[in-house]
């Protein structure tokens, strides 16, 4: 159809005849014919807005977007309040490029700005990067940045990380060459004594998250000793959320926290766009990856902004560049600054309160039910594991029978744990703030009835 | 065409102002009266100047203490006090400081800031090697589908049908557009698509016992290209353009060995020539025992024209954010998906969507997996907005856009032949490479002054100084969806600026909400937050 070729046939004409050409064919000469697609590309031809949008519903139709929400693992059925759903999907923040000329660019590279610093607050660290793709990415630019720093190629990697971004370390590290040592769980945390003593190669960095994967909070200031012990660099994985309440990572002794920000601001979305959450130290500035926004001056001496320490960025160092980040995620870190303003001081503390509420009352209302039991003990904030005496993905599909997402499975398929009382699969669940008393007592009572 | 106030674009088209849209009449020769410019029929993809002329502060400067918009859902929960929930040693002392501002200072806030920039939407946007098209409304209404935005990613396949069936039908889409077999969605950006590409690579060389250590590159190639190579492990040699702004052949014949993984090229180049050794290109690297790698950055270029499969490449990264119109945010999300030949299909990343016989959708991961490269299944409602603009343009739709980007390229560096120096004398597909050196020569204007200017004049500049191989370079891409009245306004506007001296243009620009920029201080007193304002860190 082409609708959005907006010439008419007379102007097509027109504009041929002044190239000397007598059809739009001819424009494409210079490719070599037997190149040339003989056909039409094997596929429909354009549908009107109409019909395609009906498509579109009907295949947003099949899936079951209307259940109520216990799963989390790393993507969170926060509340999107209006503000953040409208603001950020103007047309001057959706359709512009990266802001290359900064003259005209001030909204978006403000609102960078703005980002840089609550994520930097976020973290308790000094320097924010404007964006990675999502937390996995993130943690990959970490490690690959602790790699150049320390000149080593060993990570020691807490396998309470969350099971995908870990695999997607391992994809990246075939191509930096990296060797990631797994370091296993015990009661729910990190035990590094499993790796120091085997160990013989210094790690570049140690790897942990917080709360980890199991929903667990781990002590940052023990990875921090043994990552001087070792002189690595510590990478925190970090839960934004529950940094409303939690002491910071940077003030416990983070050279690094990365995370992932859906849970500002950005829907489910079956998984993506989401928003890799990138803060370091001063002292690793130079080889921080993607883009910086830094305040400065125009010639009349007003305030402006720009992407700036150019020279570390791939267009300008190609082959020497130590990450390869271009476009990120701007328009996903525009809503998370919104949805950080929108809440505010008071309502991220909120926020993180009503979430580990309602993940309280949600554990113990599955701890009453027979059979099902803690699969570890550490302390929990805004999601947590339970064993259950049925096959966790059976009971997935039971409940949302009934209406509910009741987790994610979870256990040795994921080569979380190596402690064997962990071994045994399980279920992760979440509740955030949207999750009402009445929702979760009838998750209760759904699960019961699954086991049953 | 160097008079400014030449007739407006209807009247030296000849076309009928009157007759609108697709399948129109054909144009009579009526003649026109020509209106004043703004008001051609047509009208013109052009701003005037943004109205953001005073400064915002920051939303840290408008937080008053105890001020919040923040609203929570009734939950009759027990209402435990923190202690109670955490253990104490965990908790941080004090609140973490954020703005405290109501909502109506927030949204007046990011509305002003959004005066403060410029956008497709509000005009056009010839940022080469950019594709910055118009991106249709309708793709934003699809992305906003419930049934598709409040989808868990870890929902079951069985819950999660119609994300599975869109998806695959989209890399069924992709494979049958480039010439490939198989597809993975995952790679979230084209740079992550090219890294992608180079793991497939290092897993299709290793599976067979080869460990290559080097990738071929042009020295025209996206700065990217190189940094992923590096990233892929492997050493970038760089191959020089020739003459004609096509890889020199010798060149690559002297470089080609059995250490030699593989290629990276797009094609159209770009400089927006088309590479026409490409199947000598191919013979040689495969005769060599190398792949071919298509940064897909080009491809608005050749839509229903021509396939990279059929030129013989292996692998192709396609970047949605580009030719599919799922609009770039400002800098993001995009979406780089790779699609390869059915040699390749056992190593891409997993899980890929897969149809059973029975009409149902499931995951399934090839057997040698180069592994994950995405928390989850790429960047998806950036995947739909995509598949939504391939339903409305359809095949036939897709050679359209081809042909639109083409002619307007074409078009437009015509309209600047004899002033704007032209590199390379071969015609051009969707963008072309220009250069001021000769206007530099003559009266100092550089390529940065034309972009300044070209600010002032409500348009977005070209790419300037890229590629690197062209001094002065102006990278021009107009795409399809700008009209021959927006494209003249353009060329009136370049033509305009060229006549000018470059001691005067480098005040420019002048109208835009704040004029050039000081970038040296901004690396040398480095401010990257609010809080570092008192105590830069550099």
């Amino acid at each position: 159809m082409g609708h959005y070729v907006p010439h008419t046939d007379g102007e097509l004409a027109t504009m041929l005849a002044s190239l000397g050409l007598s059809s739009l064919d001819q424009l494409f000469d210079c490719i070599p014919a037997a190149l040339r697609l003989a056909r039409g590309l094997d596929m429909a031809d354009g549908l009107s807005e109409p019909d395609t949008l009906e498509a579109l519903a009907g295949l947003a139709g099949r899936n079951h977007a209307d259940l109520v929400c216990f799963a989390g693992a790393g993507a969170y059925d926060h509340g999107v309040p209006s503000a953040t759903r409208a603001l950020p999907f103007r047309s001057e923040f959706v359709t512009a490029y990266t802001p290359y000329q900064p003259e005209v660019s001030q909204g978006v590279l403000q609102a960078l700005f703005e980002y840089q610093t609550m994520v930097a607050r976020l973290a308790g660290l000094p320097i924010a990067n404007a964006s990675l793709y999502d937390g996995a990415a993130a943690t990959v630019e970490a490690v690959n940045l602790a790699g150049a720093a320390t000149g080593r190629e060993t990570m020691w990697v807490s396998g309470g990380l969350h099971p995908h971004w870990r695999a997607v370390l391992r994809t990246y590290a075939a191509g930096s060459g990296h060797r990631l040592v797994d370091v296993g769980l015990r009661n729910g945390v990190t035990d590094w004594s499993l790796v120091t003593d085997g160990e013989k190669e210094p790690p570049g960095a140690l790897v942990v998250a917080s709360p980890n994967y199991l929903g667990c909070l781990e002590d940052i200031g023990a990875a921090r000793s043994v990552a001087d012990a070792n002189g690595a660099r510590l990478v925190v994985a970090a839960d934004p959320v529950s940094a409303g309440l939690l002491r910071s990572p940077g003030e416990q002794g983070a050279d690094v926290v990365v995370g992932e920000g859906q849970p500002f601001g950005t829907p489910l979305s079956f998984g993506g766009p989401y928003l890799g959450l990138f803060a370091c130290r001063t002292e690793l500035v130079r080889r921080l990856p993607g883009r910086l926004v830094g305040e400065t001056v125009d010639v009349e001496g007003r305030k402006a902004y720009v992407t700036t320490l150019r020279a570390r960025e791939q267009d300008i160092r190609r082959e020497r560049a130590s990450s390869n980040v271009c476009t990120n995620q701007t328009l996903i870190a525009v809503c998370c600054m919104v949805q950080l303003a929108w809440l505010g001081t008071g309502g991220l503390r909120e926020l993180a309160l009503r979430c580990a509420r309602a993940t309280r009352y949600t554990r113990e209302a599955l701890l009453a039910i027979p059979g099902v039991e803690p699969l570890v003990d550490a302390p929990v904030l805004r999601e947590f594991a339970i064993r259950l005496p049925v096959d966790p993905a059976t009971v997935v599909d039971r409940l949302a029978e009934d209406g509910f997402l009741a987790g994610v499975p979870v256990g040795l398929a994921q080569g979380v744990v190596t402690d064997e009382r962990e071994g045994h699969d399980g279920l992760l669940v979440a509740a955030t703030e949207r999750r009402t008393r009445a929702q979760i007592d009838a998750y209760a009572a759904a699960m019961e009835k699954a086991l049953a | 065409m160097t008079d400014p106030t030449a007739p407006p674009v209807t009247a030296a088209l000849g076309g009928d102002p009157g007759t609108p849209g697709r399948g129109a009449a054909p144009a009579d020769d009526r003649p026109v009266i020509a209106p004043p410019v703004k008001a051609a029929p047509g009208g013109q993809a052009r701003s005037a100047p943004l109205i953001g002329r005073d400064g915002e502060p920051t939303i840290f400067e408008m937080s008053v203490p105890g001020r919040y918009a923040w609203s929570f859902p009734r939950t009759d929960l027990p209402e435990w006090s923190a202690s109670e929930l955490v253990p104490v040693e965990y908790l941080r002392p004090a609140p973490l400081e954020l703005p405290e501002v109501s909502e109506r200072d927030l949204v007046g806030h990011m509305t002003r800031l959004t005066h403060r920039q410029y956008s497709v939407d509000l005009g056009a946007y010839p940022l080469g090697s950019c594709t910055m098209k118009y991106n249709p409304k309708a793709c934003d209404d699809a992305a906003s589908l419930p049934g598709l935005a409040a989808v868990h990613p870890t929902a079951p396949a069985s819950l999660t049908q119609g994300w599975l069936e869109l998806l695959w039908r989209l890399g069924n889409i992709l494979c049958e557009i480039t010439g490939m077999s198989a597809v993975t969605l995952q790679p979230p950006a084209g740079a992550a698509g090219e890294l992608t590409g180079l793991l497939l690579m290092r897993a299709w060389h290793e599976a067979r016992g080869d460990r290559r250590t080097k990738v071929l590159i042009p020295d025209s190639a996206h700065g990217t290209n190189p940094a992923s190579v590096s990233l892929g492990g492997y050493q970038t040699v760089t191959i020089p353009t020739d003459h004609r702004g096509l890889l020199d052949m010798a060149a690559l014949a002297d470089r080609l060995d059995d250490q030699v993984a593989g290629i990276m090229l797009t094609n159209p180049n770009t400089l927006g020539l088309f590479e026409e050794d490409i199947v000598a290109i191919a013979q040689a690297m495969h005769g060599a025992g190398g792949l071919l790698y298509y940064d897909g950055a080009n491809l608005n270029a050749i839509l229903g024209v021509t396939r990279p499969g059929d030129m013989g490449f292996d692998i192709v990264h396609l970047n949605l954010h580009k030719t599919f119109a799922v609009p770039h945010g400002g800098g993001g999300p995009g979406a780089g998906p790779v699609a390869v030949s059915p040699r390749l299909a056992q190593f891409l990343p997993g899980p890929l969507p897969v149809k059973a016989d029975d009409g149902s959708f499931d995951w399934y991961t090839p057997e040698h997996s180069i592994g994950r490269i995405h928390s989850w299944h790429g960047n998806a409602l950036a995947l739909a907005r995509a598949y939504t603009y391939i339903l409305l343009n359809g095949g036939d739709g897709l050679r359209r856009v081809a042909e639109g980007a083409v002619l307007n390229a074409r078009w437009l560096r015509q309209q600047l032949e004899g002033i704007y120096d032209m590199p390379f004398d071969r015609p051009n597909l969707h963008e072309f490479v220009t250069s001021t050196s000769t206007l530099k020569r003559h009266q100092g204007l550089r390529a940065l002054d034309v972009a300044k200017r070209l600010l002032e004049e409500g348009f977005h500049a070209p790419t300037v100084y890229f590629p690197l191989i062209v001094e002065e370079a102006l990278m021009i891409e107009p795409t399809e969806t700008e009209s021959p009245q927006t494209l003249q306004a353009l060329a009136d506007a370049l033509l305009r600026i060229a006549t000018e001296d470059g001691e005067e243009a480098r005040r420019a620009p002048r109208t835009t909400p704040v004029g050039r920029v000081d970038e040296a201080r901004a690396a040398r007193r480095l401010i990257p937050t609010w809080d570092a304002r008192e105590h830069p860190l550099s």
